[in-house]
């Protein structure tokens, strides 16, 4: 007899459930909504940095013909904002504007042309204030204040002292210092913001769909932006061209385009131009980092010591979360018995910075494994040999109570170390080349919700009917990263069915369960645990149907994924058959799964913000990067990357690797390229030219060494992949150029005329000592 | 309303079928495709021939829908994305895209497979410095285009096959 197998999903490479409409140009976005009676919805941008708004007058722009509406502060009932402490920000400027291209007002017209008229008919007064770009300015002495509760111009100061710093420093054989400088850089996903939002008049109800990463934020600041009950509210997301973080909060965009369509009651389109795109930004903040370290002879950390400086810009947004972690995260991937953090997130009349891929970690982490490369060198241990002596020993606590159950740093060493040749040919490169190596990690979910309300961090419902096919819904935004994907294979893998039997249906707030979205890495590891569990649920009913219809025990049933049965001489029952006879007497069958973290995973109470890190687990990334430089124009070529990445079990090992050689690939776009620049708080790159997000003629062979150390409390043993590779590309760039050229840069991007400074003030240095 | 400008009737072959249309002289190509003929597989990332991703074959060459009126396209052959599986099955680039993980998000994928589709036709055979040239207008954020290579390296192969 043909003896069946479970079906295997886990583990084998998988391409994307939504791919095909993907390549045939059939997955919907925002922007290709469109009706012949849609709106076309544009923003009034501010044209000054810091102002008060005297006056405005929109009566020019409501006479306009072709105009249905215009809406402005007037039509929002309250702030908005990410954090419940923090929401300062209005969906269009009330009282004062506080950056260039902050929005004002808005418009619906039947066309682009007469919309972009009606902009321009509108009249506001400015009377304008002291504008500050950069962090110091607006720390200075006698500062005009952004917002009145924010003395200083602070949106945050954060610090922690643990362990005895002083002592240990002073105990080092080799204490070092390092200031660096990073740019400010922006996500650049490659779908501009669009909303597209239909309000039903008779109803008083919105149906939008907005370009989001959590759909579940938007639908809770819509509600009160708008003055709306949520149950009056429906949410659907649509295909998502990326996010990388620009769109883990709420934006005007969003908000703007659910004023205009209640003020027409009709479908209004709001599309942000590139431009507008970049202005919109939250990205990574500007930050300056004074880091030092104190070293043993043996490669020892014995403390650390360090200073985060943020230009946040004009609104709070993630801003207090981003400087904790800036902080935070020192700790879970190396042994650091004492360090002292001072951060400050300083609020600028610069657009606000938000949470991009790896979010506060990646300019931390640059600052200090370029600094402890340099000590390698100086006490003359291989870089490989400083990181093997500071590891972790899993399962363990850190000094700031973050939870480390799986680590497999060590294995991530291992492999990049032989994949690169390290030994064989660091030191031995020829002129202009260099290797360079650095370590990273990320959480995997931010374990305590920003909106603490009791509920599970995740929840999944399964359906199944007379079709004996299986629809999983999922509130989890699919932003591209492969979250629907993985839904299914984790409820197929339980199941032993193929697949093809599982329809995922995602993110409409009508059908799906709530789901805080795409953001932390915390999809794959939340909501594929809540998927399992759902699975599980599933199972046990269909097993007790099968009993029933064998007329066995259902402890006796065996199910083999499409069949189940008695024993080996058991023809047994088909899928089909048992979902029959699970629907007998009962009809369709929805089941749930949930998924919660753990009180030891929600971080501790030694600081203030203690909690911001605090995951179930944290996943560990090493890398080789080889350069070549030209030394006439200071030009670098990265050649070939190697990066090992532990993502405890990789669930979809083709998903795995393109998520890490995305994650490589951008921090090589911010550690070279990227950057975005203001004059007068006036965007000098909001374009794809000026801003240099690198094309494929640049860009490396990355290969990728996939590392599973399973985490126990992780799905199937899975942890992140989507992020922990980025923040080590950085320091990794550096220090393969200080390899090849014999200079250690500290100001991030490092574009040739930077590099050129450098290693024209090394030749200028080495002839004065001559 | 804003007055409305010149007109012109526009006749092409738009994936594979003739139509006229009366279109604004100053109307591009990339919003013909996407409101005029209701095709929204051809997307705009950018304000203007920065990105890529509204690629689409004029009389089999890549060209930027964004940077091209569609009034230049008198007589044209258009082809776009929504137009290469014609019987609901994918071609070898878009089984290359979607086995290979060359889409992850997909909003480049439309460009970059059109780009792929004009070089295939040109060079059955690339070597992966051809692949680069031929992408080198198009941007992807989420791939590191390492997936992207794959892909069209996939296609390349099963169609020679």
């Amino acid at each position: 007899m043909n003896i069946p197998n479970p079906a295997q999903s886990i583990g084998v490479p998988k391409p994307l459930v939504d791919g095909p409409e993907k390549t045939t140009g059939k997955a919907m976005f925002a922007a290709d909504f469109q009706t012949q009676e849609t709106l076309v919805g544009r923003i009034l941008r501010s044209p000054v940095a810091h102002a008060n708004i005297i006056a405005m007058d929109t009566s020019k722009a409501e006479a306009l013909p072709g105009v249905l509406a215009v809406v402005t502060e007037a039509d929002c009932s309250d702030t908005y904002g990410v954090l419940p402490i923090a929401m300062n920000e209005w969906a269009l400027a009330r009282g004062r504007v506080r950056y260039r291209g902050e929005p004002v007002a808005a418009v619906a017209a039947v066309d682009v042309a007469t919309a972009q008229r009606a902009l321009d008919l509108i009249e506001v007064a400015y009377e304008e204030l002291p504008a500050y770009f950069t962090a110091e300015e607006a720390r200075a002495e006698g500062a005009v204040l952004l917002h009145d509760d924010k003395p200083g111009n602070i949106e945050r100061d954060a610090e922690f002292d643990l362990g005895d710093v002083d002592a240990e420093m002073a105990a080092a054989d080799l204490v070092r210092e390092i200031d660096v400088n990073c740019a400010e850089v922006c996500q650049v996903q490659m779908e501009p913001h669009a909303a597209y939002a239909e309000y039903d008049g008779a109803r008083e109800r919105l149906l939008i769909r907005p370009s989001t990463q959590v759909p579940f934020y938007v639908h809770k600041m819509l509600a009160r932006t708008m003055g709306m009950a949520e149950g009056h509210i429906r949410v659907i997301k649509p295909h998502i061209g990326g996010g990388f973080g620009s769109r883990t909060e709420t934006l005007q965009s969003d908000l703007i385009a659910g004023l205009l369509a209640r003020k027409t009651r009709a479908t209004v389109k709001v599309v942000l131009s590139r431009e507008e795109t970049f202005i919109t930004h939250r990205g990574r903040p500007e930050s300056r980092i004074r880091m030092k370290v104190g070293m043993k002879a043996d490669g020892t950390i014995s403390a650390v010591d360090f200073t985060v400086q943020q230009r946040g810009g004009a609104y709070s947004g993630y801003g207090i979360v981003t400087i904790l972690y800036a902080g935070s995260m020192i700790y879970g991937l190396y042994n650091i018995v004492s360090a002292r953090f001072r951060g400050a997130r300083v609020l600028t009349n610069t657009p606000p910075c938000g949470a991009f891929r790896g979010h506060g970690t990646v300019k931390t982490r640059f600052a200090f494994e370029g600094l402890i490369d340099d000590m390698a060198r100086e006490l003359g241990l291989d870089p490989f040999a400083v990181r093997r002596a500071n590891l972790l020993a899993a399962p363990t606590m850190t000094e700031n109570d973050l939870l480390v159950n799986s680590y497999g740093l060590d294995q991530c060493l291992d492999w990049v170390e032989k994949a690169s040749d390290w030994q064989a040919r660091k030191g031995k490169m020829p002129a202009n080349k260099g290797l360079g190596m650095a370590c990273s990690h990320y959480i995997s979910g931010a374990s305590k919700p920003k909106h603490w309300t009791g509920e599970p961090h995740a929840t999944i419902h399964l359906r199944v009917d007379w079709d004996a096919s299986i629809t999983l819904l999922t509130g989890a935004a699919e932003i591209g990263q492969g979250s629907s994907t993985v839904m299914a294979q984790c409820v197929a893998e339980t199941l032993g069915v193929d697949m093809g039997r599982i329809k995922v249906i995602a993110s409409d707030s009508a059908l799906t369960p709530k789901d805080n979205g795409s953001y932390s890495s915390r999809v794959t590891f939340m909501v594929g645990n809540a998927s399992i569990d759902a699975a599980q649920n599933l199972k046990a009913r269909l097993v007790e149907a099968a009993a029933r219809k064998l007329e066995i025990p259902a402890a006796d049933v065996e199910c083999l994924g499409e069949v189940y049965r008695g024993g080996q001489q058991d023809q047994g029952l088909t899928f089909e058959e048992v979902v029959m006879e699970a629907l007998s007497g009962e009809g369709t069958i929805t089941v749930k799964g949930n998924y919660d973290t753990i009180p030891e995973s929600w971080g501790g109470r030694k600081y203030r913000g203690a909690a911001i890190g605090g995951t179930m687990a944290f996943s560990y990334a090493a890398q080789v990067v080889e350069v070549t430089v030209d030394p006439h124009t200071a030009e670098i070529t990265v050649d070939k990357v190697w990066v090992a990445h532990d993502c405890g079990k990789a669930l979809n090992p083709l998903a795995v690797e393109g998520q890490v050689q995305g994650s490589v690939w951008m921090g090589m776009g911010q550690a070279m390229s990227e950057e975005t620049a203001f004059h007068e708080g006036l965007p000098l790159a909001a374009n794809m030219l000026d801003y240099r997000v690198p094309t494929i003629i640049e860009s490396p062979p990355i290969e990728v060494g996939i590392i599973e150390a399973a985490d126990p409390h992780g799905p199937f043993g899975a942890k992140e992949a989507g992020e922990g590779s980025l923040s080590g590309f950085l320091p990794a760039l550096t220090n393969a150029v200080a390899d090849a050229m014999g200079v250690r840069a500290a100001d991030l991007p490092l574009t040739p005329d930077r590099l050129m400074e450098l290693l024209e003030k090394k030749a200028r240095d080495e002839r004065g000592a001559a | 309303m804003t007055k409305q400008t010149a007109k012109t009737v526009l006749s092409l072959n738009l994936n594979g079928v003739v139509r006229d249309d009366v279109i604004p002289d100053n109307m591009l190509l990339v919003d013909y495709l996407r409101e005029k003929a209701g095709l929204t597989g051809t997307k705009i990332g950018c304000d203007g021939g920065e990105c890529g991703a509204c690629t689409v074959l004029i009389d089999g060459r890549p060209r930027h829908a964004c940077l091209t009126l569609a009034a230049t396209c008198q007589d044209s052959e258009i082809e776009t994305v929504d137009g290469l599986s014609r019987d609901s099955r994918l071609t070898a680039l878009q089984r290359g895209f979607n086995e290979k993980l060359g889409a992850q998000c997909g909003f480049c994928t439309p460009g970059m497979i059109m780009a792929s589709e004009a070089l295939l036709r040109r060079i059955p055979d690339p070597s992966e410095a051809d692949i680069r040239e031929a992408l080198a207008a198009n941007i992807c954020r989420c791939t590191g285009y390492v997936k992207i290579i794959e892909a069209v390296q996939f296609a390349a192969k099963e169609l020679a096959a």
